[in-house]
Order: C-alpha cells, then structure tokens, then sequence
C-alpha cells in the first residue's frame, strides 16, 4: 500500500493565549512512500517526525494537506478504520492483560463483516507471535518480559491486524545498544517478511540508514532531503543535512573560493572550474581525509583514539568551526604525530561546501 | 460470656431484620456510588470538555462544608419529597462522593496517554477502553473506595435515625441502640454486646478477604522508561 503525503502541515495553536505565537510542526510535507518499503524519518527533537506519524496514523488531524493510502483518501478517516498497527516508543503494553491477551485485543475490537471467532483469533495470534517470535511467552505479564520481549510483543500486537501500514514511534530508543543492533535487524527482517509499508521515526541517523529503503530527514517542521540513505550521504542538499548524518560528524570548516581555488584558512585544498569567488562553509568527512606529507591542509595533531580496523586522528585548525577536527584513516598507516603538523590531502567526493548564509550546497566540478 | 447471649441478641433486636436493611443499603448504595465515581473520574481526566478545571474545583470547594451543616437542610429536601422511612432517603443523598472521585481522578491521570492513544488504534471505544483498561488498572484504589462506601453505610447512625427510623427500614446501628434498653431505662449489656460483636464481623471479613488486593496493587510496568 503506498502512502501519499500531499501538502501536509500541521499547526499548534499557542498555548500562550496572548502570544498568538503558532507552532508549526510540520510545514507542507510532500511525499510519496513506495509500497511494501521501509522509510525512516530521521531529525532531532521537536522536527515534527512523530507529528507526521501521527498524523498519518490519525491520531492527530493535520490542519492542511491530504493523506492517502493507495487511491483512498484517508484524511478524514478515524484511526482504526484506516487499518494501521502502530507501535509506541514506550511499547503501551497493557499491564494488566497477559502477552496472549495483548496481542488479541485488537481482533476482539473489530466489528461487522470483520468480526473473528474465538480460533481464528487465537491463531492469528499465534501466528503473529511467532513472526516475532515470542510463542514461548504468551502467557507471562509485560512486567515479566525484559526490554527487547515487551518491544517484540508490542510489534505482534501491531502486526496481528494485517494492518494496511506499520507506523513506529522510535522503536528502538528504549533498548540497549547491543539489543538496538539485533532489534533492528529484526524490524528488517519481519518487514521483509510481511512486506507491510513501514513508516518508522528516529532520531538516530545511524539506526535510519541502517535499515531503510529510503530516509527523510527533517527540520523545525520542514522536509530537508528525501533519498535512499547512501544517496543523501554522499549528496546532503545543504549543512544540516550534512551535519546530522555519519558519525563522528562531518568536519566543518569556514573558507573561501578564491580564484577557482578553496581556502580553508590559508591551506588552498582543491581547485575548480565553476564556483565564483565568495566565502563558504566546508564539510569535509571524517574518511575524505589522506595522510600525505605534502598534503594542503596543515592541522595541530592533538590524540590518536585507536578503533581497531581504523584510526581516528584528532587535531585543531584555526579554521574549524568544530573545536576538533577528527579524521579517520585506515590503521594500516603509520602515525606519527610528534610533529608540530599533521597534513591531509582530501578526497573530492567527501568534501562538500555550502553557502555561508543560506547553508544550501554549492556543487562544484574538480578540475 | 455466654453463647446463650448471642442467640438472646439474635431475638430480642431481630436482628436479622437490621442485617437485612444495612445489607440492601450498604451493597445498593456501594454499587451506585462505584459506578457514578467511575464514571464521573473518567470524565474528569479523559474527556475534553468547556469549563473541566472550574467544574472540578468546584465539585472539591464542597469538600470545604461540613456534613453537620447540610443535615437540616437536607432533612427538609427529602421531607418534601416523602422520602422518609423507605430506603431511597438511605441510599441516594450520599452517593456521590467527591473524595472518591479526587482519588479515583488522580488514580487514572497516572495511567500514561499511550495506552489510551493504543487503543484507539485497536478500535476500542472510550466505554470500553475504561472498562477494559483503566478499571482493571485502578482495582486497588476501586477496591478502597468499596470498603470505605461500606463501612460508611455499616456505620451510619445519625441520618437514618433522623430519616427512616421506623422498624422496617431501620438499620444495624439504630437497631443495637434501641433494642436493649428495656422500659426501666436499664441496659441489657452482655447482651448488647454480643450483638455488636456479631455486628462487626461482617466488616471484619470484608477487610480480611479484600486485604490482599489492597496491598498487592497491580504493576504498571507494560511500560517502559
């Protein structure tokens, strides 16, 4: 079932009656999510991600726009007519009901020509449970379940409906980072599986990129870049984007285009052909970074934090808008940083520079 | 003591007729109170509607009165009804309770909104999403209110002996008063005693059966962080 997201804002009122201050969470959203994929919606707090979840789950009315789901338009649709499963960041098990009696209760609320027996029920349950599998707990309580059991069961719950749509609400913020890792190859797998549309937010950009077919990521309420995860890495439409994703984050440098040729500081780095002269903001990545002894860009070595397969050199430059800059360089390298410099040549497809004012990219051909 | 006491209590209050009233008042006027508190803290902490705050503010400024104040006036108003001496003037001017509702209010705020918003997206209606969640959440604090209403009801004196002090529905309290004091003035009380004795076990039972659900509590932990 694709999702079609059209001129979608939603404004809070004020809650400051004398301010007529409006929040608007999320401003003419357009998207279009492709059936049986897994789209992450990525940006920090308070973006309107989980606003836009809602409001495709019904939970909340958007103030403009239309939702629809395949050719229906579900905008003025309750939220369990539109056949969605929805799982909470806080998982929203009901304590008092065993595992069993979670997962049912969806099915024992459908009405009409929709209504189960009492068999069909259980075993769709089952069935449920076992996609997540969990069948070995279905009688216990939430209270008896760890972390990663209660995530898994709330999933079933979501799942058991055969919903048209899988919407999740930070799936994985609640769980340790080891059971993060496995969690999230599971969400994979049961989407895989189940070939449900799947909507999931996040703030983790990594967690997004891991398992999406494709990211959005947003900010104060405003789509940034929407693209295969790959894609908007290599390609941020502007800083923010950038910025928010890889760890450790991008370097950001100010400079200048000078005669076709950018300045980091007094460190000429790259030449091109096509970008008029004017001051800019420089990204590079912490892996467009090549030790090289007559290298352009001069940095203060500081500490080498050792990661195993790669090494990360973390050094100053007056240039930098970051107090550090952090490169990593495949461990293979001899370092040597008793030096007064350490001095990297870059990789012209992990450099990106951006407009000082608006922070929007400016694409550039190397020469 | 003498088991023969019990028995003379038994005939000489009938009291049997004084069980049965306090019974029919203390379980009608428990159910109806639990159900009117219910759904009236409901309404309170999950309904939107104008005026909430100042209503509810207003329903706990009644708490500031004291009962002796609206005795009278209260006397007068089921005077003028002709409700005296049956068992509507028992039940009915004591069945709402703003203080089970404050408790009961409190008690369903703490249930967190996502299990509300939850089921919403399973189809539940707001009926039965209190009957099915919220209630079976609340049980330790329903159950308090149920063995507050009935002792309540079991220890009632002033207001019935006012309202329904006739011999049909007189209840237990008025009963153990009258009924052992002969025409000299003089009181029977071993017998007397025994009465209260017998009088109190009901209610001693209901706390020894229901103790378990008041210290048990249910675990909120179906939700995490």
């Amino acid at each position: 079932m694709k999702i079609v997201l059209q001129n979608l804002t939603k404004i809070f009122p004020s809650r400051n009656k004398k301010s007529n201050e409006e929040v608007v969470a999320v401003n003419n959203f357009n998207f279009e999510i492709p059936d049986g994929k897994l789209i992450g919606l990525l940006g920090p707090s308070g973006c309107g991600k989980s606003t836009t979840l809602y409001m495709i789950s019904g939970l909340q009315k958007p103030s403009s726009g239309r939702i629809f789901f395949g050719d229906d338009d579900v905008t003025e649709l309750s939220t369990e007519n539109r056949g969605i499963g929805l799982v909470f960041q806080n998982y929203a098990l009901y304590p008092h009901l065993t595992v069993k009696q979670n997962i049912l209760f969806p099915l024992q609320n459908l009405r009409g020509k929709d209504k189960m027996d009492k068999n069909a029920m259980l075993d769709r349950a089952y069935e449920a449970a076992k996609l997540v599998q969990i069948e070995q707990l279905l009688d216990r309580k939430p209270s008896e379940l760890s972390g990663g059991q209660q995530q898994r069961v709330a999933i079933a719950r979501a799942l058991v409906k055969m919903p048209r749509v899988l919407l999740l609400d930070e799936p994985l913020s609640n769980l340790d980072a080891r059971l993060r890792l496995q969690t999230r190859e599971e969400i994979r797998r049961i989407q895989k599986e189940t070939g449900i549309t799947t909507v999931f937010v996040t703030h983790d950009q990594e967690e997004a990129m891991s398992i999406s077919d494709m990211i959005v990521v947003m900010k104060t309420g405003l789509v940034q870049q929407i693209g295969k995860p790959q894609e908007v890495y290599d390609d941020p439409a502007n800083l923010f984007v950038a910025k928010f994703l890889g760890t450790p984050p991008i370097n950001v440098f100010s400079g200048r285009v000078k005669q076709g040729k950018l300045y980091i500081g007094e460190d000429a780095v790259m030449e091109f052909t096509n970008v008029p002269d004017q001051e800019v903001t420089v990204g590079i990545r912490p892996e467009g970074f090549i030790l090289d002894d007559n290298g352009p860009l001069k940095c203060k070595p500081v500490n080498v934090e050792v990661m195993g397969r790669d090494v990360s050199i973390v050094s100053t430059h007056g240039a930098s808008l970051n107090p550090l800059v952090r490169s990593i360089v495949n461990a293979d390298n001899r370092i040597d940083i008793t030096g007064d410099f350490v001095r990297y040549a870059v990789k012209p497809h992990k450099i990106f520079i951006f407009n000082k004012e608006t922070e929007e990219r400016i694409y550039f051909e190397v020469k | 003591m003498l088991l023969s006491n019990y028995v003379d209590a038994f005939t000489t209050a009938s009291l049997g007729v004084l069980f049965k009233n306090t019974m029919i008042v203390g379980i009608v006027s428990t159910l109806l109170s639990l159900v009117i508190t219910i759904l009236t803290a409901f309404a309170f902490a999950r309904l939107e509607f104008k005026g909430k705050e100042l209503l509810f503010a207003a329903l706990l400024a009644t708490m500031m009165i004291p009962g002796e104040l609206f005795t009278i006036t209260n006397f007068a108003t089921v005077t003028n009804l002709g409700w005296r001496n049956t068992y509507t003037v028992l039940i009915v001017p004591f069945l709402v309770s703003v203080f089970y509702i404050y408790l009961l209010r409190q008690n369903f705020l703490q249930i967190p909104n996502e299990l509300y918003l939850a089921a919403k997206v399973d189809g539940t209606s707001d009926l039965k999403y209190l009957w099915k969640v919220m209630v079976p959440l609340s049980l330790p604090t329903l159950i308090s209110i149920t063995i507050l209403k009935m002792m309540g009801a079991w220890n009632s004196y002033i207001w019935p002996r006012l309202v329904a002090n006739d011999e049909a529905h007189r209840l237990i309290t008025n009963g153990l008063r009258n009924a052992f004091t002969d025409t000299t003035g003089d009181v029977n009380y071993p017998v007397q005693m025994a009465a209260v004795a017998l009088v109190s076990a009901p209610l001693f039972l209901v706390f020894v059966f229901l103790r378990k659900y008041i210290m048990s509590g249910v675990s909120r932990s179906g939700i995490k962080g």
